[in-house]
């Protein structure tokens, strides 16, 4: 994918919206448990990848790992945008007003077990179960060493465990 | 069924709208909506930039655009920082307020486009103006394809533009007939502007204040008919004793 980007960035990027975008949208849904700030911090983390790869050179598409970049950009913009809530995308696609909120199997239930997880754990189960991404790249996204990653994916599912047990 | 598996399924599909709200906000597609006009339903479109063309809301207006400008087109509401000001622009033949994306223009032809933008209401300049504004008084020919390639019509106001001896010209939009009809709404006359070019009448002088213009200069309009002196020259004009209008600024 990063060869397609560097070799025709315009022709290339719809496919990698199409490709990074499921995921992207589903981890963010999930972490924020809301449509509408998925959809915008989907749109923006694509918007400001599109702007940055413009500005790539050879040797930075040879070093890039598309998904952790990504998904670093798109824990950036959502601590901003927790910030800055009134902020609105600038351009609102017609075809999606009146668009059904799609859902997941058992949405609303798990967007309530995750709120008993705190923000880092969140990040790392989603990020690691549901996203599907590796331990490594996960420290690459987040900042944080691999062994925290792994302490707070350990420590996010023993908690999820429990939550889900109280519920039967 | 274990917890990992059941987080793995978490994961859908892409909801509708989000490809296409980073297709337009990549600038990758431009946006369109449409709008009423004084010559009918048209199509304007945009991206980040500002206003990128206006065309008739006919049939094929997203090949004709395609085919200019080397973009699909979707639908979808404008920047709402400036995207209320569309109607006004149009309705006013002006861009005001209005970003215009004339990225694709070269720079002379923005610059040109630019001044046919500051061409009042209700008033006409010929081709040799605008090259003449622009410092390029021997580029008339120059403007006269830019203006037919003027890629927002109404919005900037190409109709007001004329032919050099004072003939009505062409319309890129729709046809001479949109032109025609788009002065009368403005309230100039055209057949009045026929009837000057066919008598060779440049420009207008006020023989109390020695002042002349463009016959539709707002200053010669205002002018007791008593007063005013056809000149079939701006020579003949400065010959008679008369100077150059500072509002319209039809040359030596």
């Amino acid at each position: 994918m990063t060869r397609s980007l560097a070799a025709d960035l315009d022709g290339a990027f719809p496919a990698l919206v199409q490709s990074v975008g499921p995921r992207l949208y589903w981890g963010l849904r999930r972490m924020s448990g809301d449509h509408q700030e998925a959809e915008d911090l989907t749109q923006e983390t694509f918007i400001r990848a599109y702007r940055a790869l413009g500005d790539f050179d050879r040797a930075r598409f040879d070093e890039l790992r598309l998904v952790p970049w990504l998904w670093t950009i798109a824990l950036n913009l959502g601590r901003n945008h927790l910030r800055n809530r009134s902020r609105r995308p600038t351009f609102v696609e017609m075809a999606d007003h009146g668009v059904e909120d799609q859902e997941t199997p058992d949405s609303k239930a798990w967007d309530k077990r995750f709120t008993a997880l705190s923000a880092n754990q969140r990040t790392a189960v989603i990020l690691r179960h549901a996203v599907g991404m590796g331990i490594n790249e996960i420290s690459e996204t987040t900042g944080r060493p691999e062994g925290t990653v792994k302490a707070d994916i350990h420590r996010g599912l023993s908690r999820l465990k429990l939550v889900m047990e109280q519920e039967q | 069924m274990n917890i990992e598996s059941q987080l793995s399924q978490l994961i859908a599909g892409l909801p509708e709208g989000i490809a296409e709200g980073v297709a337009l906000g990549t600038g990758l597609v431009d946006g369109y909506d449409l709008y009423p006009s004084p010559v009918g339903e048209v199509v304007v479109t945009f991206n980040l930039d500002g206003v990128s063309s206006v065309d008739l809301a006919t049939d094929g207006f997203e090949q004709r655009f395609s085919e200019r400008h080397g973009k699909s087109l979707l639908r979808a509401e404008p920047p709402s920082l400036w995207g209320t000001h569309i109607p006004d622009a149009i309705e006013a033949g002006t861009p005001g307020k209005l970003p215009i994306d004339l990225s694709s223009r070269t720079p002379f032809q923005g610059q040109i486009l630019r001044i046919a933008a500051s061409i009042p209401r209700g008033e006409v300049r010929p081709y040799s103006w605008l090259a003449r504004e622009a410092s390029r008084p021997g580029a008339a020919r120059a403007v006269g394809s830019t203006m037919a390639r003027n890629p927002v019509p109404l919005i900037i106001p190409c109709h007001r533009v004329v032919r050099s001896d004072g003939s009505i010209g062409e319309y890129s939009l729709g046809g001479v007939h949109n032109k025609w009809d788009l002065l009368t709404y403005e309230g100039v006359q055209p057949a009045r502007l026929v009837e000057l070019a066919g008598q060779h009448v440049r420009v207008q002088g006020n023989a109390s204040t020695r002042i002349y213009c463009h016959p539709t200069c707002r200053e010669i309009r205002r002018s007791k008919p008593e007063h005013v002196v056809d000149f079939t020259s701006t020579a003949r004009a400065r010959s008679a004793g008369f100077r150059p209008c500072e509002h319209c600024r039809p040359g030596d």
